[in-house]
């Protein structure tokens, strides 16, 4: 009995320490103080206000936005394409190639961040938001393969055969068959890459100008210089989308299981 | 046989894509920060003249006149001032005093009514061999001393590698203090995490599921809004001070932010779901009934754990330490807004040299040696983990 109650006390106190501070933070965006503490003197969506309304955070919303949609974009159909390649077993070096498209998780932000600059100023792409989205997709990228690899590897490939030999074109195969089923793979792909890219400061703080400045990169200054209860109402978004994302990915996954 | 190779044909027009942008964007910026590291060419790219005159010279007598001639004529040249800043600072790092000497030496180089005859006349330190051995030795369009200095190595006169001297010796203390931090966070999360993980797989139903919802709903949230809630949290007048001191079990505030206390448990707390996972992975694919076997022969649950489950679950329990720390090293968010600066990691350092100073030769160096680390480790992790389970 008291190696039980031991284990639920451990268990408890390690949810306790792994969820307590993203919900005791939730709170704090609707408070009236200047100042991110505890108790609340009273409640108010001043912050939110200032999230929406005050010129630096709004365009960090906006730029965001447009740097994840355009990662999103392109990691996802470059990622999908390779993942569709990588299928074929008579492909030279496919373990290695297939590392490589997996190596950017591996390599510390500040190394690529350093390296992507050099380069990028070489190109005239530093302070654009080509060469930020182009920074984010080095970095989205191997999500949207690992998970649209599970899902191919997860296909019956009778299934396509079959399709094959009732006369269809391969791009009818591919059309009909395999991308319908790959589907659920790519859309929790490309929910990945724009999370990714959504998250990601480091990069952004190498290669973006001033008029580039994303969420992530709006709230990492902010807690530097002057943090504000501003950055709690962030955070509420955050984790808000949080939950909305990994229910997305949920349920595309159980759709995935179920098809099979 | 046709069929076959349009298919790989196709194959490789998908694969094309990605991999030239991977190649473009990933592969090439990285090689770039290391040619960066090893390229030294602020000296020689204003020096052609010098460059061709000084490995004539016997490094040891004093600097003869065709020397001299040439240097002043490769000064009167430089017509960009940027340029001029690179080459005096990188030739004031080898030798101090080359800052003043330079400037002192340009200005009574462009000085049309007085032509100086030598550079001996503008200023007598031309004539100590110190000075044109940091020229002649910065000439080389390669160099290791960027790579050197990271880790705290420097040549003498002679040529020799030694260590530099203690009060220039700060990247060695850095890296130690990068492993030791990285090294604390992954054995805090395998205390906490090899235990969890066990509880978690001999649960069941919603307990299970609730266990492992706690360890995915960190995982998923942005690594910003983590470390901005343990920043409120870890504050002087944050939640956990106040409610030690409401429950009065301290006086005063805790300093919990701003030093290494703090850092250990934002970091902790961030890479735990990296350790819970493939450790949870192991251990569900252990057969239940061995504990209970091993008890049955006799064996004391403490001795039955050390003997059967411990071993079993090793490769979780090393790809989770692996993996936890192979992010540490690299972290660079989390000490740079939770620590202080005594607890800064080398990620911070590498960005320090980037955008602060300008020094990419430096950040370069320096980002080799983190870039070794993580790829040398992440092969040993990559090995584990293509093992196949239960091959044993």
């Amino acid at each position: 009995m008291p190696m039980k109650l031991t284990k639920f006390t451990f268990a408890s106190l390690t949810i306790l320490f792994l969820v307590a501070p993203l919900i005791a933070i939730l709170p704090l965006a609707f408070t009236s103080s200047v100042i991110l503490t505890y108790p609340i003197p009273s409640w108010s969506l001043r912050w939110f206000e200032e999230l929406f309304f005050a010129d630096a955070w709004r365009r960090a919303i906006v730029n965001s936005l447009i740097i994840g949609t355009g990662t999103t974009l392109l990691a996802t159909v470059l990622g999908t394409a390779a993942s569709l390649g990588l299928r074929n077993r008579l492909i030279f070096f496919r373990g290695t190639i297939r590392t490589l498209f997996l190596l950017p998780m591996v390599v510390p932000a500040v190394v690529l961040g350093v390296g992507m600059q050099v380069l990028l100023a070489g190109f005239g792409l530093t302070n654009s938001y080509a060469g930020v989205i182009i920074a984010h997709t080095v970095v989205a990228v191997p999500f949207v393969v690992v998970s649209v690899t599970g899902a191919l590897a997860g296909i019956d490939e009778r299934v396509e055969l079959a399709a094959q030999s009732l006369g269809a074109s391969p791009t009818a195969v591919f059309r009909r068959v395999t991308l319908p089923l790959a589907m659920p793979g790519v859309a929790s792909g490309a929910v990945l890459a724009f999370a990714t890219s959504l998250d990601e400061v480091v990069l952004t703080l190498f290669v973006a100008g001033p008029n580039q400045r994303t969420l992530a990169r709006q709230m990492f200054s902010s807690i530097r210089e002057n943090i504000s209860p501003a950055i709690a109402a962030a955070a509420f978004l955050f984790i808000a989308a949080t939950i909305i994302i990994g229910l997305v990915v949920v349920l595309s996954r159980s759709m995935l299981a179920k098809r099979r | 046989m046709s069929a076959g190779l349009s298919r790989t044909g196709r194959s490789l027009i998908l694969l094309a894509p990605l991999l030239v942008f991977l190649i473009g964007f990933f592969v090439w910026p990285l090689f770039s920060m290391m040619s960066q590291s090893v390229s030294d060419t602020a000296v020689l790219r204003l020096l052609p003249r010098s460059a061709e005159v000084l490995p004539g010279w016997d490094r040891k007598s004093r600097p003869t006149m065709p020397m001299q001639t040439a240097l002043m004529e490769d000064l009167k040249a430089v017509d960009d001032d940027q340029a001029l800043g690179d080459m005096v600072r990188r030739l004031n790092s080898a030798r101090s005093g080359f800052r003043t000497l330079m400037s002192k030496t340009t200005s009574a180089l462009g000085d049309p009514a007085n032509p100086p005859a030598d550079l001996v006349s503008i200023d007598k330190r031309w004539e100590k061999p110190e000075f044109w051995l940091a020229i002649a030795d910065a000439l080389s369009p390669l160099t290791d001393r960027n790579l050197l200095a990271a880790v705290d190595l420097g040549r003498n006169a002679a040529g020799d590698i030694e260590h530099l001297p203690a009060d220039q010796s700060v990247n060695r203390v850095i890296l130690v203090r990068t492993f030791w931090i990285a090294a604390l966070v992954t054995f805090a999360c395998a205390c906490i995490g090899f235990p969890y993980a066990m509880i978690a797989a001999s649960l069941h139903g919603w307990k299970r599921d609730l266990m492992l919802a706690a360890v995915l709903l960190p995982l998923w949230t942005s690594l910003l809004v983590r470390t901005a809630a343990w920043f409120i949290l870890l504050q002087e007048r944050g939640l956990i001070n106040d409610l030690l001191q409401t429950l009065g079990l301290i006086d005063g505030p805790l300093p919990l932010i701003f030093n290494r206390t703090g850092v250990i448990i934002a970091m902790t707390h961030v890479l735990l779901p990296f350790m819970v996972l493939p450790i949870y992975s192991v251990l569900i694919t252990i057969p239940k009934n061995l504990m209970p076997a091993a008890a049955s022969l006799g064996a004391h649950p403490l001795r039955a754990f050390m003997r059967v489950l411990l071993p079993l679950s090793f490769r979780g329990v090393a790809s989770g330490s692996l993996l936890v720390f192979i992010s540490a090293i690299g972290y660079y968010i989390t000490p740079a807004l939770i620590g202080g600066p005594g607890d800064q990691m080398i990620s911070s350092i590498i960005a320090f040299y980037a955008t602060g100073s300008a020094n990419w030769g430096m950040a370069g160096a320096l980002g080799v040696v983190l870039l070794v680390a993580t790829l040398l480790l992440y092969s040993v992790y990559a090995r584990l983990s293509a093992e196949e389970p239960g091959r044993r």
